[in-house]
């Protein structure tokens, strides 16, 4: 069905159509030159169509014709997934520059799959037995995982294997069963399917409570601010605070399947990091390169700003598809923030009465339905797989108080806020232990990480204090406090995201290493002045430091270890 | 023959309202009114109703005046006699010589393929302390000053420029003042780099609007030039000037401020310019740097603050310093784990130590009792503004890194500067 093009404003095109138009749809704009501009409806008023355009409307013009699709915004879903750089709409980028070179070419779409490729098939289930979406019919070997071929999730009746191929290598496009339903009607099956992005896809008996801790390896999460696996959490801060390279970190160390990073709306140059490196990076745990879990939807600021808006759900649905296999996937976000900007312009463009700071009314609504895609699932067939949600928000001014955080923050389990005063004073990550709050637990226990806690409160106070009465004006005891909450944060908290060792912290190591803090911590040290207290406290923070740079098990490892227990031993003396 | 249309139906602000039909979206136009003539630009279609921004302004246009499309975007011409040229912000020369008509390339292109851009590696060396050890520069990236008015930013700008040994600098000047306009040009005359230097420069004295083509102009170029296995400085002042001309046009055509009267998209404005910033990945680089000053000297005001969000770190210019806290170069561990061993952890802990004085100082002047610690750190406070903050200190990275081991080593014992054993032992001066 066609129609034509009455009005243009910024990326917002009104189309007359002249027949049935669905609700979020997609349509393409058809610009004098040929080239064909991919657009959703995203409103419909009598026989105008408001449609978004994923691309620079440049050069289109009134009475233009608009082709309007029945399908929803979809993407593929097969073998092929892994290791790829999408753009927001699936369309890989490094075949868009093999085939157009160094830019991008409005109106150049290449299939998120590659049709080449022949996968080694082996069936799961002989013809005859019944079966509906999301069940089994076979699977190929994807990197390091067994990548499960299912009935596809939108055929929800029951049907009857009628064939199914024998062991062999086929391409994503190559037929690979036949099913019948009970009208007799049959369907050709192959490896792929599509699945509309803003449609949640979870299939599964019931959803769990998420509660086996991700263990991310960076110890003032793990330890304070647990995430767990199926949950959700927030990493809001002011610009340049370490969200992108704390989410960086993450990406790497996080004991999960797969990653997926959204980068949406943000810097070119930061995925250009990560697509350099991570392939050359080895995953210690499968000794296979880094990039072979890992998936990236890289929508930068400079990007046409409807597809950012649709580049957080295309990974929330890559990240579901895995998670159907029984696998545990990460995904992370960066910035949410962006992706509200772009729905706070459109807002703008359709000229909806607009709530607070701009933002449309549904903002909260958006946000919460986005992270309620996460979550750790019991699949049809008895596993569980999960998904977990990490977005990073970019407030306005660096101020807490606004639409985006507050709505994010009413429906997340974990709260890592960055702080700006930490990340000016170099203390990374700059999550402020005081301030981030986690509904989690994780590998500490709660009592322990509790009473760490306390003395790091107290010791705040005390220097609170200490800025009214003075370092004369407080007692010894107090002074002591300050100097052990201060060296909790510098030798625990802290982590050096640049040093091979330091950079990331087993779980195991953590839960050693924190006993010693903890001991430290509550160590009765007997001390009669204030500089002789702050000269112990150099001393033991120097050996926690440099045990910190140790590897496990060396020399110096161990070394350090029974320095640091005969301070203990000795009190300090 | 073009076609002329006469039928204006609305004039408000700098935006007109023309009846036209097959004209499209984001198209130039050009208005000939008793004034004289003014370059326009498509900025919403609806029926035949067409709305332009009229980058000379409106005033003085007449319902009677003529429009006339040029079936093209804004476009800027790209050869080698733009070299050692001035422009205005509509592209005419601003040095009475000839008209360039060439090879025109069409501006706001699409952008890079992320896949295509190389990891940026090269540092630039600037010879100032304050940039080179804490913040390094990188090649091709994208980073403002944030100032405000009367410092010398447009003197840092210029020096940088200067000393950043680009093969071609383009300067963009947005509601410069003409003297600031002739310091540059004076500066480059200096340095002998006029003659692969473009100037596209819009003063205070010309109308607002047409300064919003001062980036996009710029960054064609460079772009062009970048394509070419070129390395391309770019310098962008006052980029306040341009988002204040944003806001002008966004009211006008009645959008819904999203803070302070700045739209909601000012976000995606200044990062598809600032995006621009690139390394290619098989051909040459384009480096941004940008003034910003800071209205009220709040960084918490939308141009500053969104223009943190987009680029790769800022420097703070404050009291003719910049300052140690909040300038920040994100891609400084790109290059400063390459110089020498020692140039991270000195960094880091000389930070950390400045942090510790700032404090002591608090106390002090709140009259508190300092403690032998406290004079170590007020002592080091001062010795590092003098030997390394100040920004008349022009020394080269490695004798920079010396000097801060000095100071250290005039000030502390090596465990009180958190730096590790190993650092500290290849390092640490002897006596
Ligand atoms: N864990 C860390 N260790 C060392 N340096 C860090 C760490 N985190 C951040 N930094 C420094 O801070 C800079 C900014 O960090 P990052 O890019 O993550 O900020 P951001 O919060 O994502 O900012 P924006 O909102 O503008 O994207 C980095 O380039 C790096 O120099
Ligand atoms: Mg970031």
């Amino acid at each position: 069905m066609n129609g034509r093009i009455v009005a243009v404003y910024g990326n917002i095109v009104i189309a007359e159509a002249n027949g049935q138009v669905f609700q979020n749809s997609i349509g393409y704009c058809l610009r004098q030159d040929g080239a064909k501009l991919l657009s959703e409806v995203i409103r419909v008023r009598g026989r105008l169509a408001d449609l978004q355009v994923f691309e620079e409307t440049r050069g289109l013009k009134v009475g233009d014709t608009v082709e309007f699709q029945e399908e929803m915004l979809s993407v593929v879903l097969g073998p092929g997934l892994l290791g790829q750089i999408y753009d927001g709409l699936q369309n890989p980028l490094p075949q868009l520059a093999a085939q157009i070179g160094f830019f991008l070419e409005p109106g150049k779409y290449i299939h998120g799959l590659s049709a080449e490729t022949r996968w080694p098939f082996t069936s799961a289930r002989p013809a005859g037995q019944t079966v509906t979406a999301g069940d089994t019919l076979g699977s190929v070997p994807e990197g390091i995982f067994t990548h499960q071929i299912k009935v596809p999730f939108r055929m929800n009746q029951e049907y009857r294997i009628e064939k199914i191929a024998e062991p062999g290598e086929y391409t994503v496009e190559h037929p690979i069963a036949q099913l019948k339903d009970q009208n007799g009607v049959e369907y050709t099956i192959t490896m792929q399917q599509k699945w509309p992005v803003k449609i949640p896809l979870n299939l599964a008996r019931r959803r769990l409570m998420p509660q086996d801790p991700l263990v991310t390896r960076i110890r003032i999460i793990d330890s304070m601010f647990p995430v767990v696996r199926g949950g959700t959490y927030c990493i809001p801060g002011p610009f340049g605070a370490g969200k992108t390279v704390l989410q960086q970190i993450t990406s790497r160390h996080a004991e999960v399947d797969i990653v997926i990073l959204a980068a949406c709306g943000e810097r070119a140059g930061e995925v250009v990091e990560t697509l350099r490196e991570f392939p050359e990076l080895i995953d210690p745990r499968t000794g296979k390169s880094l990039m072979e879990r890992t998936i990236i939807i890289c929508n930068t600021s400079a990007m046409p700003v409807a597809a950012r808006e649709a580049s957080v759900y295309t990974a929330a649905t890559l990240g579901e598809y895995y998670r159907q296999m029984g696998l545990n996937v990460l995904l992370l976000a960066d910035s949410t923030s962006r992706w509200a900007q772009a729905m706070r312009e459109v807002s703008g463009r359709l000229e909806e009465i607009p709530g607070e700071e701009a933002f449309p009314a549904y903002l909260e609504s958006r946000i919460a339905a986005f992270y309620e895609r996460a979550g750790a699932l019991e699949l049809t067939d008895g596993s569980t797989g999960s998904l977990t949600i990490g977005g990073t928000v970019s407030p306005a001014g660096g101020n807490f108080e606004e639409p985006v955080t507050q709505a994010t923050l009413k429906v997340v389990g974990a709260f890592h806020g960055l702080s700006r005063a930490r990340s000016d004073a170099r203390r990374y990550p700059s999550i402020d232990p005081l301030d981030s709050w986690s509904k989690y637990t994780g590998i500490i226990d709660p009592d322990k990480s509790i009473r760490a806690r306390r003395i790091l409160r107290r010791g705040n106070e005390v220097r609170q204090m200490m800025t009214v009465v003075g370092e004369e004006g407080t007692s010894v005891d107090d002074y002591l406090v300050a100097l052990k909450a201060d060296f909790f944060d510098n030798c625990y908290l802290q982590q050096n995201a640049f040093d091979a060792v330091d950079a990331a912290t087993p779980a195991q190591r953590q839960q050693f290493v924190f006993d010693k803090v903890l001991t430290v911590l509550e160590l009765p040290l007997e001390v009669q002045e204030k500089d002789q207290a702050r000269q112990l406290m150099v001393k033991i923070s120097d050996l926690f430091r440099n045990w910190n740079y140790a590897a496990q098990d060396t020399e110096e490892y161990q070394k350090i270890l029974e320095q640091i227990d005969s301070f203990i031993a000795a009190k300090g003396k | 023959m073009r076609k002329y249309y006469d039928e204006i139906t609305r004039i408000a602000g700098n935006v007109i309202t023309v009846t036209a039909t097959g004209v499209g979206y984001d198209e130039l136009a050009v208005i000939s009114s008793k004034r004289g003539t003014s370059l326009a630009q498509v900025i919403r279609l609806e029926g035949d109703q067409v709305s332009l921004q009229v980058f000379a302004g409106t005033q003085g246009v007449s319902t009677e005046d003529r429009v006339q499309f040029l079936n093209s975007p804004m476009q800027v011409p790209f050869t080698d006699d733009l070299l050692g040229r001035v422009f205005d912000g509509a592209c005419r020369p601003r040095d009475d010589r000839a008209i360039l008509e060439e090879n025109k390339v069409s501006i706001g292109s699409p952008t890079v393929n992320p896949v295509r851009r190389r990891m940026p590696d090269h540092m630039v060396h600037t010879g100032i302390p304050m940039i080179d050890i804490f913040n390094s520069l990188v090649e091709s990236q994208k980073l403002p000053i944030f100032s405000v008015a009367g410092e010398p930013y447009n003197e840092l700008l210029a020096r940088v420029g200067l000393q950043a040994n680009a093969d071609i600098i383009i300067l963009g000047g947005m509601g410069l003042r003409h003297d600031d306009y002739l310091k540059f040009r004076d500066a480059f005359e200096k340095g002998g780099v006029l003659g692969r230097t473009i100037m596209f420069i819009h003063t205070a004295a010309d109308p607002v609007v047409e300064c919003l083509l001062v980036p996009d102009l710029c960054l064609a170029v460079g772009e062009q030039y970048a394509l070419q296995n070129k390395r391309v400085l770019v310098l962008l002042t006052d980029m306040t000037a341009f988002s204040d001309a944003l806001k002008e046009i966004s009211i006008i055509m009645e959008q819904i401020p999203s803070n302070r009267g700045y739209p909601g998209d000012l976000y995606t404005q200044l990062a598809r310019r600032y995006e621009k910033a690139v390394d290619f990945d098989g051909a040459g680089s384009m480096t941004i740097l940008a003034c910003v000053t800071m209205p009220g000297d709040d960084v918490t005001h939308p141009v500053p603050d969104n223009t943190g969000y987009i680029t790769e770190g800022q420097f703070y210019l404050r009291n003719g310093r910049i300052e140690p806290f909040g300038s920040l170069s994100r891609l400084k561990q790109q290059v400063n784990g390459k110089t020498r061993d020692d140039h991270r952890a000195i960094m880091d802990a000389c930070i950390q130590l400045y942090a510790l004085c700032r404090e002591s100082r608090e106390k002090r002047d709140m009259g508190f009792e300092m403690s032998p610690w406290d004079h170590k750190l007020l002592k080091y406070g001062s010795l590092f503004e003098k030997k390394i903050m100040e920004l008349s200190v022009n020394i080269p990275l490695f004798e920079a890194l010396d000097r801060c081991w000095n100071i250290l080593a005039e000030c502390f014992d090596p465990a009180e500067t958190g730096i590790r054993r190993a650092v500290i032992d290849a390092h640490w001066p002897k006596k």
